[in-house]
């Protein structure tokens, strides 16, 4: 980091300023970065739980510990001038003429430069090596684990172990709900997730834009309509998982909260088998499974009949437009 | 057609002459806030019938929109209700008079010619840029102490994460009201009182380029408050100060009072910076060459670049969004080939540099500030200027950090974290500034300079942690959480709003020529900045835990938080109460007066009588000197305020540099 | 102006915006529909009725365009305009719901299905049934759910054209094509205020038709108060 390391003037017999404002800053700096780094560190948000939720972590303690020095560095400063250098009693005088100091100010430009572009290369890197960092990567992610996919043809193929495990999260107001397309396309208010798998979210909504937010996870997906949004993690730990809405949705928006679980992989597949026999009868009657939805396409709409004339799932705000009409 | 060679009166550029004076006729019967009110009625009550006979279905209607009858609400009759009322305000204060004794060829009112005693002209469209100024200020502090009541409302209802003080709906329109009131209104915080008042005295102009746009920018800014406060009567906004469509397409009546509300104030920031730009290019003084530019005018040209750059954008997105809501386009409507996105990427293309117009300023007033009050010249004056390009240029390229986890193309992630790291450079300078001129000062703890030094403590804190958010794997975690909010608050409210109430107490003296209460000064800011560093430091914590924005439901470990930040945030409040009352009664009651120079400081601003006088300079002065050149031995005078015949003639001939250093 | 004057002013324009803000407080603010109270003098252990009815129109309100839910008072039997009511922690609460609109089809047809109630049925004019398919026929008008127990009830329609073209238009009905529903769930045991929704986009001229009604507490969503 830069440091603030001049000499005195040649002839002053004074403190010098640089010199103690310079060892002020290094010990506090660095007692700063150790209790970030051993002490704080382990236990930032958002957590251990999966891959993405250390990089999250990760990446807050990186910044924490880069930024402590420079924190530190400014307050050393402005502590010891507003004490050292304060006007005294009876003291009229102007400072020195001192206009710039070509040195300091290319050190820190430097500095600077260095530190803030280091971090955009952390940053990237991180982005590259967890695979998006949980992170909404839209409908054509660059960072896939191997075995992603964004098509829904494919994500449909049954899963196994190894596989990625595919959950479409669909987002409406005000309620997620989540889809298994890889066990038949049922569809659960439970959000039931298997550890140590490669779990592909594919977020998307059928009315306001939301975000799927699953803290523990460090996952964070923006759920806008007709748009597929793909983040991946994979669980490390098990637990339990809290899934807030993150986009303001509507009157509702404060309580759209749900909580999800964390299991072993056989508890999981004998939930998946459970609850895709359970659910058979409401899933014959939900539109085939698709990566994004348009509601008002309603294949079977002749056989509703329908007083007004118009059905609501558009809401009759574009009358010509809409096409769903009986 | 006869051309007059000899003409028979005196023409000026612009026009101008004795026919614009009306100062004989009483306040009642002049143009003013009065009329303006009439005509606003007027035009309201016009417009809305208008947007019914067209819309509404029945017999003979044009258009007849089905929806409307569906949904018991004609948007369409609103927005046009309000179009009316800003052209009836505006010609009820007589903004388009000399628009059109211009268009008929006739004199118009001129600068010169202006009312330059009594309380009445602060109620007027006037065209003195100091009157304007004034009328900014009282309008801001209005505009503030509103909003952030609306602010002491929401740590009211987050006090408890289970009871509920007001219902969700009730919640949500205050959270819309507060942060749009104050995003929209608070561009023009130091740029509209500081920026207008002063630009022309620190450049030693006698007047700005545009005096009626920027009477006309003022004169937006009351208008644009009401309509956006009268979402309220019409059932208000639920979509934040954001209006992410389909959300703001699907809501009730008072989105419109928003989109129209920031549209107009759009309008208003354009025009205010545009003036601004124009002033500081082509009316600086002899002598006043940009090496010499007092920090201030860099910072709010800087403002005024990316308002004038940015705010139209705004106003054709809000535009688009209100065609949305009344005559059913889809720019916004994914399944018919809009696209969310759209409105995302407009709305923030304007935002992010809207942020940099909330903290451009606040580095202007620190950096005019700490010369004053550390006796010594700003180390690295090019060093901050190049900070202020800096931020100017590079403020349009990154607003996609915003739009991180929206599910944009990732590969753009790579780049828009390149481009927000790479503008905390620039942004980084003001500290190595501040830093440098605090070497060996003689610092003087007046009351403006502890706001200057709170600012830098704030703006540490909150430009830090933006670095924090500028990282993407970092910003999975914070987006949408307390923790931006906390972030753009401590550049904001503790960038902007502390070096607002820096200037207040650096300037008023100037402005006004009476003195404002130190002691209470201290009280205020003592109070101000405990609690305000109370109130949001933990709500870094608070996002970190998993607490996101506007809810009303929180998790209940988080409760003893939110209450310490709920109390703490009554402190706040108290501290601005404590602001609003020294000011009001210091200004209205006590009066004492301030006539000289009490900061000892160099400004060019400082130099004339306290409050300037009308047309500020005698004649225009000659520049001679930097405005920081404290403690320099032998340093010329900062201007010559009485020039010698001829020097003048002889600046604008080119030979201004010898006679200006002789 | 003399000193005296001054401070007048200032005085009454200061009580004028203290005033103003108070006003804009209770008025805007605080103001809000009625809630139902089912609590009172109900015993431990007892059950609960609670009574709503749905209609396609409102002839009580400026929006008579929006459809809107009435809640029966328990005590004087008349029909309030609110969606808030208020039940005993733990009991179980017996629902009638009387369905006075016409059909809709939801956006997500996921929620056809009944969940949350005792025996995950609702009974549809006595007969018991578990899902209804708004899709395929005309059958749901709205739903009552109420997200935070995962409790989510599609409220049947009239079936037929003739009924369809026949609702009831003043409110609250008492006469006029409708379907009884009937369905009992456990009020949770933790108290707070638990909101609850319709699922039908029934807010017409609006975009999704989930604007308006949908998210104006008193028309299709409301709140439950469970309190101890």
């Amino acid at each position: 980091m830069t440091a603030e390391s001049q000499a005195p003037a040649p002839g002053q017999a004074g403190p010098s300023h640089g010199r103690r404002i310079f060892l002020l800053w290094i010990v506090l700096a660095l007692a700063a970065d150790l209790l970030i780094w051993f002490v704080l560190g382990p236990h930032l948000p958002p957590g251990k739980m999966s891959t993405t939720a250390v990089e999250n972590q990760t990446a807050i303690k990186l910044m924490a510990v880069m930024s402590a020095p420079v924190l530190v560095l400014v307050l050393v400063y402005f502590g010891y001038a507003l004490v050292v250098w304060r006007q005294r009693e009876g003291d009229d005088a102007d400072g020195p003429p001192i206009h710039g100091d070509t040195r300091i100010q290319t050190i820190w430009i430097v500095g600077t430069t260095v530190v803030v572009l280091a971090l955009a290369v952390y940053g990237t890197v991180a982005l590259w090596t967890s695979h998006g960092a949980g992170a909404g990567e839209g409908p054509a992610p660059i960072w896939n684990p191997p075995g992603a996919t964004a098509t829904a043809a494919e994500q449909q193929t049954p899963w196994a172990p190894g596989k990625v495990l595919q959950v479409q999260v669909i987002a409406q107001q005000w309620k997620f709900t989540y889809r298994y397309p890889q066990f038949g396309g049922f569809e659960t208010t439970a959000l039931i997730l298997p550890e140590s798998q490669w779990i592909q979210f594919n977020v998307t909504s059928i009315d306001v834009i939301h975000s799927f937010w699953a803290y523990q996870l460090g996952v964070k997906a923006d759920a806008n309509p007709g748009v597929n949004n793909i983040a991946y993690t994979k669980a490390a730990q098990l637990g339990n998982v809290t899934v807030r809405c993150a986009e303001l949705c509507g009157l509702w928006h404060g309580a759209m909260f749900d909580y999800g679980r964390v299991v072993t992989l056989a508890q999981f597949q004998a939930w998946t088998a459970a609850t895709s026999t359970q659910l058979t009868s409401i899933t014959q009657q939900l539109p085939a499974y698709d990566t994004t939805y348009d509601p008002t396409q309603i294949q079977q709409l002749s056989k509703v009949l329908v007083a007004l004339g118009v059905t609501g799932a558009g809401g009759g705000y574009y009358p010509g437009a809409d096409p769903a009409q009986p | 057609m006869a051309i007059e060679t000899e003409p028979g009166t005196i023409q000026h550029p612009g026009g101008g002459g004795p026919a614009g004076a009306g100062g004989a006729r009483p306040w009642w019967m002049r143009l003013g806030f009065h009329t303006a009110v009439i005509g606003a009625v007027l035009g309201y009550l016009f417009g809305h019938w208008l947007g019914n006979y067209y819309a509404v279905p029945g017999p003979g209607s044009p258009a007849a929109y089905q929806q409307i009858g569906f949904a018991d609400a004609n948007d369409f009759a609103i927005v046009l209700g309000y179009l009316f009322m800003v052209i009836g305000w505006l010609a009820g204060l007589g903004v388009f008079n000399d628009l059109g004794r211009q268009m008929v060829g006739r004199p118009l009112h001129d600068v010169e010619h202006e009312d330059s005693r009594g309380l009445a002209r602060y109620f007027r469209y006037t065209l003195d840029h100091k009157v304007v100024g004034i009328q900014y200020l009282v309008g801001m502090i209005i505009y503030f102490c509103t909003a952030g009541l609306f602010a002491m409302a929401i740590r009211t209802e987050l006090l408890s994460p289970v009871h509920h003080v007001f219902s969700s709906s009730v919640y949500i329109e205050i959270v819309g009201e507060h942060g749009t009131m104050m995003m929209m209104l608070m561009t023009s915080v130091i740029l509209g009182p500081f920026g207008n008042y002063l630009i022309p005295l620190m450049i030693g102009a006698k007047r700005v380029a545009f005096p009626r746009l920027e009477a006309l920018s003022f004169w937006l800014t009351p208008v644009a408050f009401l309509i956006l406060l009268s979402a309220i009567l019409l059932g208000g906004f639920h979509m934040g100060w954001t209006g992410y469509p389909v959300l703001s397409v699907q809501d009730t009546e008072g989105a419109d009072a928003y989109a129209f509300a920031f549209g107009l104030m759009g309008i208003s920031m354009i025009l205010a910076g545009f003036n601004i730009l124009i002033t500081v290019i082509c009316y600086r003084a002899p002598g006043m060459r940009w090496s010499r530019l007092p920090m201030f005018v860099w910072g709010i040209l800087g403002t005024a670049v990316m308002m004038t750059l940015a705010a139209p954008i705004l106003v054709g997105g809000m535009y688009m969004l209100l065609t949305d809501r009344t005559v059913q386009t889809a720019f916004f409507t994914s399944r018919l080939g809009g696209s969310t996105y759209l409105y995302q990427d407009l709305f923030w293309f304007f935002g992010h540099p809207e942020v940099y117009i909330l903290a451009l300023p606040g580095f202007g007033i620190v950096c005019e500030l700490l010369p004053v009050f550390c006796r010594k010249p700003l180390f690295g004056y090019k060093v901050a200027a190049a900070g202020i390009i800096g931020v100017t240029l590079l403020s349009f390229f990154v607003w996609q950090h915003h739009l991180f986890d929206s599910g944009i193309n990732p590969d753009m992630r790579p780049l828009f974290m390149l481009t927000t790291e790479l503008i905390s450079i620039p942004t980084g300078f003001i500290f190595l500034v501040a830093m440098g001129t605090l070497w060996k000062a003689k610092i003087r703890f007046t009351v403006p300079m502890l706001f200057c030094l709170a600012f830098f403590f704030n703006f540490l804190i909150g430009g830090i942690t933006g670095v924090f958010v500028s990282d993407v794997p970092a910003d999975t975690t914070e987006h949408g959480s307390f923790f931006v909010m906390a972030h753009f608050h401590y550049t904001i409210m503790g960038g902007l709003i502390f070096a607002f109430m820096g200037g207040c107490y650096y300037w008023l003296p100037k402005m006004l020529g009476i003195k404002l209460d130190q002691r209470l000064g201290k009280v205020h800011f003592w109070l101000m900045f405990l609690g305000f560093n109370s109130t949001f430091l933990p709500l870094f914590a608070v996002g970190l835990a998993g607490q996101p924005r506007r809810v009303f439901e929180y998790a209940r470990n988080l409760q003893t938080l939110n209450d310490w930040v709920s109390i703490s945030s009554f402190f706040l409040g108290a501290s601005i109460l404590i602001f609003v009352i020294n000011f009001v009664w210091s200004t209205v009651v006590v009066r004492e007066r301030e006539t000289g120079n009490p900061w000892e400081s160099r400004g060019l601003e400082w130099q004339v009588p306290s409050p300037p006088p009308a047309h500020n300079f005698e004649h225009v002065p000659v520049v001679l000197s930097g405005p920081y050149e404290y403690g320099v031995p032998g340093s010329p005078p900062v201007a010559d305020l009485n020039p010698p015949v001829g020097v003048l003639t002889a600046a604008f001939s080119g030979t201004e540099t010898a006679r200006a250093e002789a | 102006m003399s000193l005296p004057v001054r401070v007048g002013t200032l005085l009454v324009a200061f009580l004028a915006v203290v005033g103003g803000a108070i006003f804009v407080v209770i008025q805007f603010f605080l103001a809000g529909p009625p809630v139902v109270d089912y609590t009172a003098g109900v015993t431990p252990g007892q059950t609960v009725s609670v009574t709503l009815q749905e209609d396609a129109q409102n002839t009580v309100t400026n929006k008579p365009d929006w459809v809107s839910y009435f809640i029966q008072d328990p005590v004087t039997h008349a029909w309030v305009h609110t969606t808030l009511f208020k039940v005993p922690a733990g009991a179980t609460i017996d629902v009638t719901i009387l369905g006075y609109d016409g059909c809709t089809p939801l956006r997500n047809p996921f929620w056809g299905k009944v969940t949350g109630t005792i025996g995950n049925v609702e009974y549809v004019n006595g007969k018991a049934t578990s899902v209804l398919n708004s899709w395929a026929q005309c059958s749901v008008a709205h739903t009552f759910s109420i997200p935070g127990i995962d409790l989510n009830v599609p409220v049947a329609s009239p079936t037929t054209l003739a009924a369809n073209n026949n609702l009831c238009g003043t409110s609250p009905c008492t006469s006029g094509p409708h379907t009884t529903v009937t369905f009992s769930f456990k009020a949770p045991t933790t108290p707070g205020d638990y909101f609850w929704q319709c699922r039908i986009p029934c807010g017409l001229g609006y975009l999704d038709g989930f604007g308006g009604p949908m998210q104006t507490i008193g028309y299709m969503t409301g709140q439950m108060e469970v309190v101890s």
